[in-house]
């Protein structure tokens, strides 16, 4: 598995990243992993308000399906767009394909970095 | 093998019909389709044989053994099929004057009174067409309760996490808030975990006894006093139904409602995935927020949930199985479909792992998972190997409490042989997986297609076919 | 009789190797106060034979009506013998759900084929592969079409009353609100649809034909739903879809309908067939099983449950819909019913029901006292003022004719391509020396 330090990670498996007041946010390599082959996501649209600790859409496999949780409070500015059309860029490379940004973000939840997350991902197998 | 529609021949046709005896009537110009449909062109032996063809590549419980694990596939007796077939039932029109439909009145009412015995209930619907059908409109007659007391806080049920998708998906459909609450380790109610959750908030209680592990709940007196208690009502979901008839009634465990699906427990065909039939009982306080038909019953003021009085041809095959059974086959069947997996339980135990091992109801729960750590074959791939053996694999992956799950029902109407010989094959790929887990891996080996990527079809849906240019 | 095949010494062997010495002690878990003391208040078990007795006796007290000029949602359409035969093969008949794909091509397919179909009649790119009927097909597409935003549903109230009431209770299963365009000379108000859509308007459901068997100016409605930023659901005829436009050329962005036309006996109302088929961009929104196309681990073609992920076992109650089992023998009898019919058949069937009922229509607007209450063009139903119903529909039903259904604006007629000229013409005669 693959955590890159200068990322922030949710015990819901979603990393996070500040672009200066944007919030960038996608799925670790612990949860493509378990997710399996991804087929389809589902996402906001811009514009739409996410909130911490709250899903903000999903994700499918062929025999499941995973909320996406917002590690913000904020407005959606920008959705990945090719997700839509191609899901299995977040198997390929989940931290290149990241999935939406949030501006305005008022809240951030508690997270963890890369060696708490490991530490994390380890109890939960 | 080929489409349909790639076997057909431009000009080709059946004539069905023949002249039309009275002058076409226009139909104006805006209304007119502007091309034709790309429907078959075939003569009658084309459809015949393209049918014959795919019908060789469907497995009925008729056809062999089908342990699908909470779906009661037992043997559908042919007479069903031809009483349903009489004119008499099938050629009668849902709006025809009263005194013309008395039999299709008699059947209504017969099987309504036959069905109430069977689950200890007051009053009986059949317009639900299946059982999910069923739940959504069972948990409409608690939410039309509450809503005439203006008990309108009540807004969540309150499902165990070991219930089907159904469960919680008919309560969401009724507006609810869903409760999970989680199972004990022997996948019963938790009652510390039910008490913790009940409240002015608790709508109601959605269950299955027994349970989807296939055992039945001890507790389930104090589980059903507990949710009235709090105010709530409790729905059964009467998917395992086929263990206790006869033997104990829904009714008296303390239940308000109830589905039954007529196409499990009694014998109706399944179809490749429906015609089901949901019949709905209640206790006589529900009654009066039982479905109607605008149309038919004039109805207005009342819940409807699907035109007219629901799939009666599949009520008929029903009463027709009812009628054969009786006071003394209807426990009959109960207790052989009840012996039949305790029996097969034990002939597979010493096999994969029992995740309960103690006695069972009607289904019955492997677990592969200390299999899928020794030899690499998940629950999956030991399904995929009876397939070579001419067998349905068990249900797979449900209930979701235990994670390499096979649940296997066996039902009554199986016999010892079939049984033993199950309890062999099992036995086989048991072995066989630690030896050459490849080869049970690879499986099916020798069925109509391997296994198929369904990521493919997921990712990238072809949903219908396309003429090619 | 119970169909259980063990012997009395098998179960007595069965027992001893589950370790119980009888049945009772297998349902130990059960408190012994709850246990049943006496038998259930049934008759005694019969014989097949003795059974084939007493259902036929039952079916008898039924009148089987040798002419049928009743619809109104169930429609005695002819079924070709083969419609009847392949559909009752033991293997199709008696499979489950096409769970494992592997010994389940043939119904796959036989879905998958039918899917097509739905989307050629309809226009559409997508089908599901059926619901329960075509009132729960039109609240399931209500369903689909809300979003955050838009909540409330438009029915049209010249849709079937009993697709209006299913929609309806859906609609308070969700808490939703539900509004009803009033009808206005047999179909949809369109000034009153105009003004009563909004922009928290999700979608409008129109049916075509109506009720009254009126086509409706469905192209306008298209443009005023769309325009309003809805959705345009439209309940169709599959008959009439043999030669009528079709919803996806009227601008629908749903087409749902009754199926039981396509080869299903009438049944004293089920088990029918509810169609739903929509535009690729809404696919993923469709209810229920799809079956799509992939290719297995040698890359030949082959057909599996697709898009799962939708449906409750996996989504459960984030699922927009509870369904699980749908209709599927339904849905391969009109299958059968298409590909014998053919595009040809199929439009001969639309075109001579449309001919008989315009020619009921004409002999029975004929005899003073009797007129078309709409004046609109009309497929294979009418409503006509009658004077006298009870004795006309008596009369014509001790004659072995069902009449048209008595509603509160007239009668209402139906003839298929099943009625002869003849049977019309002894039709025409009874009320005519009724009302002499």
């Amino acid at each position: 598995m693959n955590y890159p330090t200068e990322l922030k990670y949710s015990k819901t498996h979603e990393w996070l990243t500040m672009d200066g007041d944007v919030a960038v946010i996608g799925i670790s390599d612990f949860a493509q992993d378990a997710l399996g082959d991804v087929v389809f996501i589902n996402l906001p649209e811009v514009g739409d308000d996410v909130f911490a600790g709250e899903p903000f859409g999903d994700v499918e496999s062929v025999k499941a399906v995973s909320d996406l949780v917002s590690p913000v409070t904020g407005t959606v500015c920008a959705i990945n767009e090719v997700l839509l059309d191609a899901p299995e860029a977040l198997n390929e490379d989940c931290y290149e394909a990241w999935i939406i940004k949030v501006e305005g973000v008022t809240q951030t939840e508690d997270l963890l970095d890369a060696t708490e997350y490991e530490e994390f991902c380890a109890t939960e197998e | 093998m080929k489409l349909i529609f790639e076997k057909s021949v431009a000009g080709r046709h059946c004539d069905v019909l023949g002249k039309c005896d009275v002058d076409y009537a226009p139909l104006p110009e805006e209304f007119c389709r502007e091309s034709k449909p790309l429907l078959p062109e075939m003569s009658e032996v084309d459809v015949s044989r393209h049918y014959t063809e795919l019908n060789h590549r469907v497995h009925g419980v008729n056809c062999g053994f089908y342990p699908l694990g909470s779906c009661t596939m037992k043997y559908n007796p042919r007479v069903d099929e031809d009483i349903a077939g009489l004119k008499g039932f099938a050629g009668i029109h849902p709006l025809a004057p009263a005194d013309t439909v008395k039999g299709c009145r008699e059947v209504i009412d017969t099987a309504g009174k036959y069905l109430c015995e069977i689950s200890g209930m007051d009053a009986m619907t059949f317009q639900p067409a299946a059982g999910a059908h069923g739940e959504f409109t069972g948990v409409l007659l608690i939410k039309q309760y509450h809503d005439k007391r203006g008990d309108t806080a009540r807004t969540k049920i309150i499902v165990p996490d070991s219930a089907h998708g159904t469960n919680p998906a008919t309560a969401a459909m009724c507006g609810y808030k869903v409760v999970n609450i989680p199972s004990a380790p022997n996948g019963c109610v938790d009652l510390d975990a039910l008490r913790a959750v009940l409240g002015p908030d608790t709508a109601g209680l959605m269950l299955t006894n027994p349970n989807t592990v296939g055992i039945f709940d001890e507790n389930i007196l104090e589980i059903t006093r507990l949710v009235h208690e709090a105010g709530g009502l409790c729905y059964y979901d009467g998917a395992n139904l086929n263990a206790i008839m006869g033997v104990v009634r829904p009714g008296d465990m303390g239940f308000d409602c109830i589905h039954m699906n007529l196409h499990k427990t009694f014998a109706t065909p399944h179809g490749g995935g429906g015609p089901g039939a949901g019949a709905v009982g209640c206790k006589a306080f529900l009654k009066e927020f039982l479905p109607a038909s605008a149309l038919m019953d004039g109805a207005k003021d009342r819940i409807q949930i699907r035109s007219f009085a629901g799939n009666f041809l599949v009520l008929v095959r029903a009463l027709t199985y009812i009628t054969t059974l009786g006071k003394e086959g209807i426990p009959e069947a109960s207790q052989n479909a009840v012996l039949n997996a305790n029996y097969l339980m034990r002939q597979i135990e010493g096999t994969f792992d029992l995740a309960y091992d103690r006695i069972c109801m009607h289904e019955f729960v492997l677990d592969v998972a200390s299999y899928k750590k020794e030899t690499g074959l998940s629950a999956l791939d030991v399904a995929k190997s009876l397939i070579d053996y001419g067998m349905h694999p068990p249900t797979m992956y449900f209930p979701l409490i235990v994670h390499e799950a096979l649940m296997l029902e066996p039902t009554e109407t199986e016999t010892k042989e079939t049984l033993d010989w199950t309890a062999d094959v099992f036995r086989a790929v048991y072995e066989r997986g630690k030896v050459d887990p490849e080869y049970i891996h690879g499986s099916p080996h020798c069925a109509q297609i391997k296994r198929p990527d369904e990521v493919m079809a997921s990712r990238n849906p072809v949903v219908r076919w396309t003429p090619q240019e | 009789m119970s169909y259980v095949p063990s012997t009395p010494e098998q179960r007595q062997e069965m027992l001893r190797a589950v370790g119980v010495s009888d049945y009772k002690e297998l349902y130990r878990d059960v408190p012994a106060d709850m246990l049943l003391t006496k038998p259930l208040n049934l008759p005694e078990g019969k014989s097949e034979l003795e059974t084939v007795r007493i259902m036929t006796e039952i079916a008898e007290k039924n009148t089987v009506f040798p002419t049928i000029l009743r619809g109104a949602g169930a429609y005695d359409h002819y079924i070709p013998a083969v419609v009847r035969s392949i559909p009752a093969k033991e293997e199709f008949l008696t499979a489950y759900t096409p769970y494992q794909a592997e010994m389940s091509q043939g119904v796959l397919q036989s879905i998958f084929e039918y899917q097509t179909m739905i989307c050629e009649i309809t226009g559409m790119d997508v089908a599901n592969a059926s619901v329960y009927d075509g009132a729960t097909a039109s609240a399931e597409a209500a369903a689909m079409c809300r979003d955050r935003k838009r909540r409330v549903t438009l029915i049209s109230g010249a849709a079937h009353p009993d697709v209006i009431s299913t929609v309806r209770t859906y609609c308070y299963g969700t808490g939703d609100e539900l509004r009803i365009v009033p009808a206005k000379d047999g179909k949809t108000d369109l000034a009153a649809l105009k003004e009563m859509l909004g922009d928290d308007i999700a979608s409008f459901i129109g049916q075509q034909p109506t009720f009254y068997g009126q086509f409706e100016p469905a192209e306008k409605i298209a443009a005023l739903v769309h325009e309003a930023g809805a959705m345009y659901v439209m309940n169709c005829n599959p008959i009439a879809l043999g030669i009528m436009k079709t919803p996806r050329a009227f601008g629908a962005d749903v087409a749902v309908g009754e199926g039981q036309p396509l080869g299903l006996p009438m049944g004293f109302g089920g088990p029918y067939l509810g169609f739903m088929a929509t535009t690729t961009k809404y696919m993923r929104k469709l209810p229920g099983r799809i079956v799509g196309q992939t290719v297995d681990s040698e890359g030949e073609r082959a057909y599996v449950l697709a898009l799962q992920a939708r449906e409750q076992h996996i989504r459960r109650e984030k699922a927009s819909s509870n369904i699980c089992s749908n209709e599927a023998l339904c849905a391969l009898t009109a299958a059968v019913y298409l590909s014998v019919m053919g595009p040809d058949g199929l439009a001969e069937a639309a075109r001579q029901s449309m001919a008989k009922a315009h020619y009921l229509a004409d002999a029975l607007t004929a005899i003073p006292g009797v007129s078309l209450v709409y004046d609109g063009p009309y497929f294979h139903e009418f409503v006509t003022t009658l004077p006298d119903k009870e004795k006309v529909l008596a009369a014509l039903q001790d004659a072995g004719i069902l009449g048209g259904l008595p509603i509160d604006e007239g009668v209402l007629w139906c003839a298929t391509e099943k009625v002869s000229k003849a049977d019309l013409d002894r039709a025409v005669e009874i009320v005519k020396e009724v009302l002499a």
